[in-house]
């Protein structure tokens, strides 16, 4: 079954003169418990299609269909409660006056769920931070601590698909591994749907069971993780994206 | 000794038990921060020390403010009886000094809670909601910014008729329009930061965020802010009462003081200069304090 769908998704920023195209004709679509990767350098709109699925870009165009319902201008909380996102920088996404159980608190709260101090401490638990973080500040934490926290509160309301935008590349290299067996781990408990936004071959070609690349708000082509690791890129900017993360 | 050193160590743990306990120790470093700063543990001094001056004024005035002794006027420091001297009633100056501290606190304190807070709304609401509304909001802002202060003070006291009351609210609606501003321009940075995105993406409307998630960040800001206009406010209602337009006699407020001192300020300085330094004093302690809870509260500095 097919948990999420984009077609020919068109994302812009500005107007006239200064209409910037980040996203022309986005095509690709996410099988329900399915990983499924965007690559591209810097800039390429990754990231902003994660943003225009979440509402947080409204000038788009095309169709957005989240387990099976298409998506209007507006997100409701039904969406809400389907689709969350984990941020990339760890040290932006939680609030600096905001204790841990503050933000997972009011999130549960915000979700309508009931049994808020269990939940919290579940949550905590589930993604490895232990009841000692809890009453903790942010600027107590490291930044892989506050990526779990993060992610916390992504699963607060036991979402069906997990938006990853870079999810480990603001992270110290052996926090990054922590993460994403985490993140493994959890898509294997709950049955979750990733999209994961990276621009490390090498980590999408762990996480994710298929992957799209990216370029200049295009993609170019669609392919399997299997595909990716032996060396398989048929498009000639795949290739050259496969070459320059060997050989780095 | 290990009683306190083991609270201490309670308040200054990494790892809080409790809602409460995380509440206190976050306050408590805070103070300790604030400790460290000389200067502003000194006008933190000067303000509780005008607080209790102003709490036991009947206690602590040596007269009664408003006894005249005609008699008796003009009396030079130093006189037995009249430590501060009299002025051009006979009335003790240094008792209208202890009574008039209380008006001081209580235009301070209202304009504190007034302007500020009147400022945080237009301010956060108009940034965050942009578009009309910011657009409507802010030029209202800029057509009270485009008017002199105390002019503006003075129209309002002159319309609505003298008095503290009418004093407090011509200067909170004077001093309004820099609070909303400063809110803005922090909305403005704050509401397109990810924390704010992922509040957004839990289903959170414009009033939550705007009340929980902007205001705690705004308020720091705000508060310093306060602090270093306190002085402008305390001078703004001396103006106001130096005029004629604040406190009425026979009250004995600072400013109402000098420019009853004014008259004979070449033979008798000290009629007018006493309530003066009374105000530099209290000014300078606003002043030095808000420096401190700068270094405190501005949270880019206390991020980490």
């Amino acid at each position: 079954m097919t948990e999420l769908t984009i077609d020919n998704l068109n994302v812009w920023f500005g107007h006239g003169r200064d209409r910037v195209d980040a996203v022309k004709g986005a095509t690709f679509s996410v099988e329900k418990g399915e990983s499924f990767g965007l690559v591209g350098e810097s800039g390429s709109g990754k990231s902003t299609i994660l943003r225009a699925i979440t509402g947080l870009v409204s000038t788009w165009s095309g169709q957005i269909t989240v387990a099976g319902k298409p998506l209007g201008p507006k997100r409701d909380r039904a969406f809400y409660k389907t689709v969350q996102m984990v941020f990339q920088d760890p040290y932006a996404s939680l609030h600096p006056r905001h204790s841990v159980d503050q933000v997972l608190g009011e999130t549960l709260y915000l979700h309508g769920l009931g049994d808020i101090d269990k939940r919290v401490s579940k949550l905590l638990d589930d993604v490895g931070l232990g009841g000692k973080f809890r009453f903790r500040y942010p600027h107590q934490l490291s930044g892989g601590q506050r990526q779990r926290v993060a992610i916390a509160r992504a699963l607060a309301g036991e979402p069906e698909v997990l938006l990853l935008d870079e999810p480990t590349s603001a992270l110290d290299v052996s926090v990054q591994a922590e993460i994403l067996n985490l993140l493994t781990d959890l898509r294997e408990d709950r049955g979750l749907t990733y999209l994961m936004v990276s621009h490390d071959l090498a980590v999408v070609g762990h996480m994710c069971e298929r992957l799209a690349v990216m370029k200049g708000g295009e993609i170019v082509e669609v392919m399997s993780a299997d595909a990716l690791r032996h060396n398989q890129a048929t498009h000639p900017y795949s290739q050259a994206l496969l070459q320059a993360s060997i050989g780095g | 000794m290990s009683e306190t050193q083991t609270l201490r160590a309670w308040l200054l743990t990494d790892a809080p038990t409790s809602r409460r306990h995380a509440k206190l120790a976050s306050l408590y470093k805070g103070w300790l921060s604030l400790r460290s700063n000389s200067m502003a543990m000194f006008g933190l001094a000067i303000l509780i020390i005008l607080g209790l001056i102003a709490a036991a004024a009947p206690l602590l005035a040596p007269h009664d403010p408003f006894f005249q002794d005609l008699g008796n006027r003009l009396g030079p420091l130093g006189a037995e009886d009249h430590v501060l001297g009299t002025d051009s009633l006979g009335r003790d100056i240094l008792s209208r000094l202890i009574y008039g501290s209380r008006i001081t606190l209580y235009i301070v304190t209202l304009v504190a809670l007034i302007a500020p807070i009147a400022g945080l709304l237009v301010g956060t609401v108009s940034g965050y909601a942009g578009g009309w509304i910011d657009m409507i909001l802010m030029r209202i802002t800029d057509i009270f910014l485009a008017f002199p202060r105390l002019v503006l003070a003075l129209a309002f006291v002159a319309a609505l008729g003298a008095g503290i009351e009418n004093a407090v609210l011509a200067i909170s609606l004077t001093a309004w329009p820099p609070y909303a501003r400063i809110a803005r321009a922090e909305t403005l940075t704050i509401r397109s930061s990810d924390f704010i995105s992922a509040i957004r993406l839990q289903g959170a409307g414009p009033l939550r965020i705007i009340t929980k998630h902007i205001w705690p960040l705004c308020i720091s800001s705000l508060i310093v802010r306060v602090t270093l206009d306190m002085a402008g406010i305390i001078l703004a209602a001396a103006g106001l009462g130096f005029l004629g337009l604040g406190a009425q006699p026979p009250s004995p407020e600072w400013g109402a003081m000098i420019s009853e001192g004014r008259r004979f300020i070449l033979d008798y300085w000290w009629v007018a200069t006493m309530p003066g330094l009374a105000i530099f004093t209290v000014s300078l302690a606003f002043n030095l304090l808000g420096d401190g809870l700068r270094d405190v509260l501005d949270p880019k500095d206390s991020g980490q």
